[in-house]
């Protein structure tokens, strides 16, 4: 089957399922209680039904609910996110603005735990019951099962306050002015408590399905042909059994890489990772829709455009699913 | 994952009601400021904007209060200072308030300041878009006019005590003629880069990161500001803000925003300052309304003196606050004008509670307490009231909700009893009458009379006290109103609220007026 119509079979799909992941967010947010007007009037501690009606008219909410739902639409179409008047500024600018400290964050924390989860579970398995094997699964278990915000906030206590390491909060020193390479320098250092802390969860997943994916393979009887054959057990671990144990895996990344941009509310919040996270969750508060919307459908239009080439990569790492896809 | 995003839900929410200030040793007015340096505070939730003309959402008023100036500002007992305002005197019938401006004041691009934009901006600017400026302009004033350059003359329609009070940075801020005065208020792009006559400038807004403010070198005042540079930063997690402070990131912590249990143990580090001071402007009270429009036993005023004796608020002070605060003892707080201590008063006394409840003819009606999302102190102390309520017989259950669900039900009288808290703005008359008033039973926000109290008794001595001509005739009015409320409750006061600024003790003069951080970077330095 060519590769050509699987993709355009593909984007066509996704782009019906954007349309309709729109239109749906626009109602769902509708039905939560409170609008911006009332929210921004009740921050303020004062208010009037005059001051109301000038910020919902501001906002566009004097106008009927399909009006506003057309205006959303047609925006879209051409690749207008609307603008936040609670911010004063495009929602395009705003999630562009925010866009490089999350990828860098998340894509950070994608590697790490890949990396990591990867080695750790191949690891685990080609030791499997002694006593290394047991420490990885152990530590696995944990940091699977602990809160993040839980090691977010030990881990500033621990690493910033009681050592002095690294910084708790922020993308870089404020106020510090670096440029070029110390910059770059400050912002890694920034950096490695919000990427650590945001990798540990994923890296305990996929060392776990690494190691039982692994073990798994191990039994096959290709496995045991390739011993028969003389291979030292380097190889058939590397070359048979990963080979074919990183399907899973491969599965459970496109799950994480789609979340790249959408899925750090809570890291960026305790470390004061000025991200998309923050930016959506704060409009979630503030009501603030515009936003809200628009960082809803760039979320939405990475973990589609991801699961594409989480298909594609399929495709590649195992040949056959090609032959009957 | 739930806990730490309701955390900052709640210390969000908690400061954008609030806003934050202290005062500062009188020491340190005796030393010698210091030129230079930079001091960085925190700021939290981000404001929506800085255009403090037309928000006035706690944090914005925090960073806004060092851009923009008003005419007044005030001390901590609430008495007026001169500000853009260098002098002024009030006619003999209080009628005719006239104000000299200090000379030589610029705006931040330059263009001087004059009578005409004070005349723009309270006649035409804040009357348009500003809801406690609208009132007193629209309800007060006959007429503001221009004498010369320098002078401008505000002539009342009767007296009004509290007008002196109403010119404090956000009530009354000073805005561009020349930049706003024929355009779309809210849709100025100017509104992106504030312009202000105050001592700092704003240099850069990182969304998300921090709001940078530079020294204001053309400064009217000479010598001032002492700083170069304050960076306000925003860090929305509680906890990660006092590791901020702990580390050296942050100088100043400002009013509500570290957890209540994280007070004392920052109090105690090295080279910390404390101060409560500052918020006397505000003086924050916090309560609970009964639906007395819902009917039932909520209406009922035994039932209601039974709840206040039920209520251990002593407990609520000490260990749900941390000892923070002050109990109340009626709808004035001690902290500011015009409060009398002349009432009947509410102890902790159970037996008496049931005593009323029973005489009130309750039959065990549910009573849904409705929480304010503000974070976990004030799920705690919900969850501390039910407990007495309910062991004084009160068939009460706890009701929660998100931050705009919370406003649109206390908007729309949606409740049967529902924690609320307000300013009290320095003057019965613009910070308490809302509250209680008939007149102010309204729908849209949270601010009016939600619980539906009516007694002509005490709109009259509200209204009466308003424009009674001297302050001797307004205590004898408010000291009467206190009286009858205390006996009537028609609303259950629990705390005058506390608010502490921590800050390194080499930071001078940070809180030195009624409104503190407002404005308090002008007087700043850092040793």
């Amino acid at each position: 089957m060519n590769l050509l119509h699987f993709l355009s079979g593909r984007l066509v799909k996704g782009i019906l399922v954007l349309f309709a992941i729109a239109v749906l967010n626009f109602f769902l947010i509708r039905a939560a209680p409170g609008d911006p007007a009332q929210v921004l009037a009740g921050e303020a501690g004062a208010a009037d039904a005059q001051l109301l009606e000038q910020l919902r008219a501001r906002f566009g909410l004097d106008q009927p609910l399909t009006t506003q739902l057309w205006i959303y639409i047609k925006g879209y179409m051409t690749f207008d996110l609307g603008f936040s008047y609670r911010q004063q500024q495009p929602v395009l600018t705003l999630v562009l603005d925010r866009l490089p400290a999350t990828l860098l964050l998340t894509g950070a924390a994608f590697v790490i735990s890949l990396g990591l989860g990867v080695i750790m579970g191949a690891l685990a398995a080609r030791r499997a019951g002694r006593w290394s094997d047991s420490l990885i699964t152990t530590l696995s278990l944990v940091f699977y099962a602990t809160p993040l915000f839980w090691i977010a906030l030990m881990s500033q206590i621990v690493f910033s306050l009681k050592f002095g390491l690294v910084p708790n909060v922020g993308y870089e020193t404020i106020g510090a002015n670096y440029t070029g390479l110390a910059r770059a320098l400050d912002i890694g250092h920034h950096l490695i408590l919000p990427a650590m802390t945001l990798g540990l969860f994923f890296t305990a997943l996929y060392a776990r399905m690494m190691r039982a994916s692994m073990l798994e393979v191990a039994g096959a009887d290709f496995v045991k042909t390739a011993r028969a054959k003389g291979l030292s057990p380097g190889i058939v671990s590397r070359r048979h059994v990963a080979r074919n144990a990183i399907l899973p895996v491969v599965t459970l990344a496109g799950l994480q890489a789609g979340q790249l941009v959408g899925g750090a509310v809570l890291t960026e919040t305790v470390f004061a990772w000025p991200g998309i996270g923050r930016l959506m969750f704060d409009a979630l508060v503030q009501r603030d829709y515009s936003v809200l919307l628009g960082v809803f459908f760039m979320s939405s239009a990475m973990v589609v455009g991801f699961n594409i080439i989480t298909d594609l990569v399929y495709r590649i790492a195992d040949p056959r699913i090609e032959a009957t896809s | 994952m739930t806990s730490a995003i309701r955390r900052q839900l709640a210390l969000k929410a908690t400061l954008a009601l609030t806003t934050a200030l202290a005062l500062a040793p009188l020491t340190a007015l005796a030393q010698t400021p210091k030129s230079g340096g930079t001091v960085h505070v925190v700021v939290q939730p981000e404001p929506p904007m800085l255009m403090q003309g037309l928000n006035q959402n706690g944090p914005t008023n925090m960073v806004a209060g060092n851009i923009y100036e008003s005419l007044l500002r005030y001390d901590e007992k609430l008495t007026p200072i001169p500000s853009l305002a260098k002098s002024w005197e009030i006619s003999a019938d209080s009628k005719v308030y006239t104000f000299k401006l200090q000379e030589g004041v610029t705006w931040h691009d330059g263009k001087p300041f004059s009578a005409d934009d004070v005349v723009f901006s309270l006649d035409k600017f804040l009357r348009e878009v500003h809801p406690r400026w609208r009132p007193v302009a629209n309800g007060q004033i006959e007429k503001i006019e221009k004498v010369d350059d320098l002078t401008v003359k505000i002539t009342l329609k009767q007296p009004f005590g509290p007008l002196l009070l109403a010119m404090e940075a956000a009530g009354a801020p000073m805005i561009p003629k020349h930049i706003y005065d024929g355009t779309d208020y809210r849709a100025n792009p100017a509104n992106n880069t504030p312009i202000g006559t105050g001592p700092f400038k704003l240099k850069e807004w990182k969304k998300g990161s921090y709001i940078h403010l530079v020294k204001n070198e053309s400064y009217w005042q000479k010598g001032k500001p002492h700083l170069d540079e304050v960076y306000w930063q925003i860090i929305p997690d509680a906890a990660a803000r006092a590791v901020a402070y702990e580390t050296g990131k942050i100088d100043v912590l400002t009013g509500g925003s570290v957890d209540v249990y994280d007070v004392a143990r920052l109090s105690k580090l090295p080279n910390t300052c404390v101060t409560t001071k500052g918020w006397e402007m505000f003086a924050p009270h916090a309560w609970l309304t009964p639906n007395i429009a819902r009917g039932g036993p909520l209406a009922n005023k035994q039932f209601r003196q039974g709840m206040m004796y039920a209520i251990d608020r002593e407990f609520g002070k000490d260990v749900v606050w941390g000892g923070l605060g002050k109990l109340p003892t009626g709808p004035i707080s001690s902290k500011t004008k015009f409060y009398s201590a002349d009432v009947p008063k509410y102890g902790y006394d159970v037996a008496k509670a049931k005593e009323l409840v029973k005489a009130s003819g309750y039959k065990g009606e549910p009573i849904k307490l409705l929480a304010l999302p503000y974070g976990e102190v004030w799920s705690r102390w919900a969850e501390a009231i039910k407990q007495n309520l309910t062991d004084a017989g009160i068939n009460v259950s706890i009701e929660t909700t998100d931050v705009p669900g919370w406003t649109q039900k206390a908007s729309n009288g949606d409740f049967d009893m529902t924690f609320n808290y307000l300013y009290q703005l320095g003057d019965p008359a613009t910070g308490v009458a809302r509250n209680y008033v008939s007149t102010n039973i309204i729908k849209g926000n949270p601010f009016g009379n939600q619980g539906a109290y009516i007694n002509p008794e005490v709109d009259k001595l509200f209204a009466d006290a308003a424009i009674a001509p001297t302050n001797e005739a307004r205590q004898e009015l408010y000291t009467k109103v206190q009286k009858i409320m205390a006996e009537e409750v028609p609303v259950l006061w629990q705390l005058e609220m506390d608010f502490p600024t921590i800050y390194r003790c080499n930071v001078k003069n940070l809180v030195t007026t009624a409104i503190g951080v407002n404005d308090g970077f002008r007087d700043a330095w850092k040793d």
